[in-house]
């Protein structure tokens, strides 16, 4: 598998979501920042207390909270959807969100259009698909709902908020 | 009931569109079948025997007569006259085109109506108790819950790529008229020191491995509720397993971690998620508990019924349940005719049932999971004018919770995942047991009848269950006996081995034979199976 | 004898592979040999079908007949509504599938 090192693909819609002219653009998104070219090495290596790397990739089964203690000096976690059926990266990113990680969160793989609003949601700024993505599409996709009922890790304001101030 | 704002609205009417062009796309061939399946299964629709099939979801069974009436509408527009209420309170259209599908989601939402989430391995339409609100031993209204977790569910980014399918029940009284026990999270409300809180169970579920939920959590407020299912659900999407489709529910998780595991994984979640600020304020439960706020009724209802019609007596006395308010009534309207599919109505009916609503039921009606439709509250002293236009419209058998009143999946006449066909088992038993005097004396007797594993009949919880199986390349049926989905849950254990289309039939009525040899006074089928144990009905079934 | 079965794409009817093009009848369709996979491949790629696969089936005086019961079902329509089946008028359709 070729995905030690992490430049995403030349591609369309593959850079990171820069998006200033974004009518729901939101204040915590990270624009026009370059893409981590460093290789991400795997949890293990990464773990492993010699290791000065600052890129890790997280498989579906891995836990990502063995990198919280560690977080600072991250720059990119690439998390893989070998499968877009695949929901446990979902969970990873905003774990990693949460505990107040504010590098690159990558999702690389099955990553389609459908599920990219949703990648977003839990915290997700950048995209390695590995089939292309229509720019026109996913534009779409992005700025389809305008609310959302739950908190996540976009910082978008939940629909009870708006309802009550 | 609940009526939507501005902000509900838009996210249905975005939902539309969503769909519109997802379906555009994949008729476009933009994208792949492998790609639009769960995409489209997350708006409900499935491609089974005949056509695309699809699931419109009543929230926690609740609607309106407008509401209704678009469903007839559907019914009339799209597919062919008629429509099936499922054991998730939901309706399924049997006939319907892929290319008609998003103008079907765009009339729904016209009616604050939608299929989101109603099949996928995402968190499904939370259901509730039917007699939820009109029921005098409920503690507070479980719909409330419901809607602040119908709300929570939708679209929530995290958990819509779940192992599997996950449904959630939410009663509000001792007696469990929802089967709140055999779901992935149920949720019974209570009162502790005049504090109103929810108890959850984690773990329930039918399916190839049948399991009651055990209790993970004794007591929850609502301001803490959401946080706490978050991080249920945490727990589940990332270690249930996603190996094998068989072992994926909740239920595998946590039969595997053991109980008191899950619930400290749980619990170490929630203390983290707490922290997120993810629940509403208490002036958003405030807001949705106003919508279930009971309805004006009249304080100097008459108590008397005129039971002079004994058809009619028979119907008040077998198909109306106790209300809290004197004077008033609930009503059960059966779509169990004999010899007719269960669950079933057509558009006719479901008009006439949304016309009974709005004049005599303050406008409401409920799916129950048994596949009837309740109207909460009605006047005592108009049941006799609902009665006559239900028995003008085949809609007034008087067999709720009887025999004939049996819970049958689609079954093998419609569903692609079923091995065998329930319909016309059902119509046979209910054509053997078609005397009402008869059914009357065998008294309460759940039959449910599933075509396959998948349990979508409910047939663990039957106090007489039948499984239909594929026997080399023959329909066959198992039998089942002992489950309940009530308070006293249990599951149904097979008797031995299966029957032919009739020999089931019969196997039925051999069992409520041993019923009627051996019952105590006042015994259910359900408690002298309890007594007496499998043997005698083994004994009878196969000598 | 095989056939090739699948769902028409846009409105979900069921459709059976001629040898040349799909029918909703399953007396139209022809055994196809070991070609199933590779037509199926070939057609759902034009999104001329959706979801095809290969059956068995015993040739017949009224046509092919599906060896499983599930396909009978697909070929006519619900044993329990014969109104809203291929043959409505035929009585015996129902003892067809069954």
């Amino acid at each position: 598998m070729d995905k030690a090192q992490t430049v995403a693909p030349a591609q369309a819609g593959a850079a990171p979501l820069d998006t200033p002219q974004h009518p729901q653009a939101d204040p915590g998104l990270r624009r026009g920042d370059a893409i981590s070219d460093e290789p991400a090495v795997t949890l293990d290596a990464f773990l492993d207390s010699q290791t000065n790397a600052t890129a890790v990739r997280l498989e579906a089964g891995d836990d990502a909270r063995a990198l919280l203690p560690y977080l600072d000096r991250i720059a990119l976690v690439e998390v893989s959807f070998p499968s877009f059926r695949d929901g446990r990266g979902y969970s990873a990113a905003r774990v990693l969100r949460e505990a107040g990680y504010t590098g690159e969160l990558r999702a690389q793989g099955d990553v389609l259009v459908d599920q990219m609003p949703l990648m977003k949601r839990c915290g997700f700024d950048s995209f390695a698909p590995q089939a292309e993505i229509d720019p026109a599409t996913l534009e779409a996709a992005l700025t389809r709902y305008e609310n959302v009922y739950q908190k996540a890790a976009d910082g978008r304001v939940p629909v009870w908020a708006l309802r009550h101030g | 009931m609940y009526k939507y704002d501005q902000y509900d609205q838009q996210i249905v009417d975005a939902r539309v569109e969503e769909f519109r062009d997802q379906v555009r796309r994949r008729l476009a061939g933009q994208i792949t079948e492998d790609q639009f399946k769960p995409l489209r299964l997350m708006n409900g629709l499935y491609l089974q025997l005949h056509a695309y099939m699809l699931r419109v979801a009543i929230p926690y069974g609740t609607l309106d007569s407008r509401q209704m009436r678009m469903l007839a509408t559907i019914a009339r527009k799209y597919d062919r006259g008629y429509g099936h209420f499922t054991t998730r309170q939901n309706i399924q259209y049997n006939w319907i085109k892929l290319s008609d599908a998003p103008d079907i989601l765009a009339d729904l939402a016209t009616v604050e109506m939608h299929a989101i989430q109603t099949s996928g391995n995402c968190i499904r339409n939370i259901s509730s108790d039917q007699y939820a609100g009109a029921a005098a031993d409920e503690v507070a209204d479980p719909r409330i819950w419901a809607e602040l977790l119908r709300q929570w569910s939708t679209f929530h980014p995290e958990f819509s790529y779940l192992p599997r399918k996950f449904k959630i029940a939410v009663i509000g009284a001792e007696e469990d008229r929802a089967a709140m026990r055999l779901h992935d999270i149920g949720i019974q409300l209570l009162e502790r020191d005049g504090v109103l809180g929810g108890r959850i169970y984690v773990g329930g579920g039918m399916g190839r491995t049948p399991m009651i939920a055990p209790e993970i959590k004794d007591f929850v407020t609502a301001d803490d509720l959401l946080s706490y299912v978050e991080a249920c659900l945490r727990v589940y999407n990332r270690y249930g397993r996603r190996d094998n489709i068989y072992k994926a529910r909740i239920k595998i998780l946590i039969h595997e971690l053991g109980a008191d595991e899950y619930r400290r994984q749980v619990e170490e979640e929630f203390a983290h998620v707490k922290s997120l600020g993810l629940d509403p304020p208490k002036a958003e439960f405030d807001r949705i508990t106003a919508f279930f706020a009971p309805p004006a009724f009249s304080t100097d209802a008459p108590e008397t019924i005129d039971r002079r019609d004994p058809d009619f007596a028979v119907w008040v006395d077998q198909n109306t349940a106790a209300h809290k308010q004197p004077g008033y009534a609930i009503v059960t309207i059966s779509l169990k005719p004999t010899g007719g599919i269960p669950g079933d109505a057509t558009a006719e009916q479901i008009d006439l049932m949304a016309d009974l609503a709005e004049r005599y039921s303050f406008d409401e009606l409920r799916v129950t999971h048994a596949q009837n439709i309740v109207l909460p509250h009605v006047r005592k002293a108009d049941l006799y004018a609902i009665w006559q236009a239900l028995d003008g419209a085949g809609l007034a058998p008087a067999n709720l919770d009887l025999i004939s009143d049996i819970i049958a999946c689609p079954g093998l006449d419609y569903c692609s995942l079923a091995n065998a066909r329930s319909i016309p088992v059902a119509q046979k038993i209910a054509t053997r047991f078609a005397d009402q005097n008869r059914q009357r004396d065998l008294g309460e007797l759940k039959l449910k009848i599933s075509g396959c594993i998948n349990a979508c009949g409910h047939h663990h919880a039957g106090h007489i269950g039948i499984l239909g199986v594929d026997k080399k390349g023959t329909e066959n049926y198992q039998l089942l006996l002992g489950g309940s989905g009530a308070e006293d849950t249990s599951l149904a254990k097979i008797t031995g081995p299966g029957f032919d289309e009739d020999g089931i039939v019969d196997a039925v009525e051999t069992v409520t034979n041993v019923y009627l040899a051996k019952r105590a006074e006042g015994e259910r089928f359900l408690d002298t199976y309890r007594r007496v144990g499998m043997e005698p009905f083994k004994e009878a079934l196969y000598g | 004898m095989k056939l090739l079965t699948g769902n028409d794409l846009p409105t979900g009817d069921v459709l059976w592979w001629t040898g040349s093009s799909w029918s909703r009848h399953v007396e139209d369709a022809a055994d196809v040999g070991d070609q199933g996979e590779s037509i199926a491949r070939a057609e759902e790629g034009a999104r001329r079908v959706n979801g095809a696969y290969v059956i068995d089936a015993t040739a017949t005086p009224e046509g092919p007949r599906p060896a499983h019961i599930k396909d009978r079902v697909r070929a006519l329509g619900p044993t329990v509504r014969p109104d809203l089946t291929l043959k409505p008028a035929d009585p015996a359709a129902g003892s067809w599938v069954i």
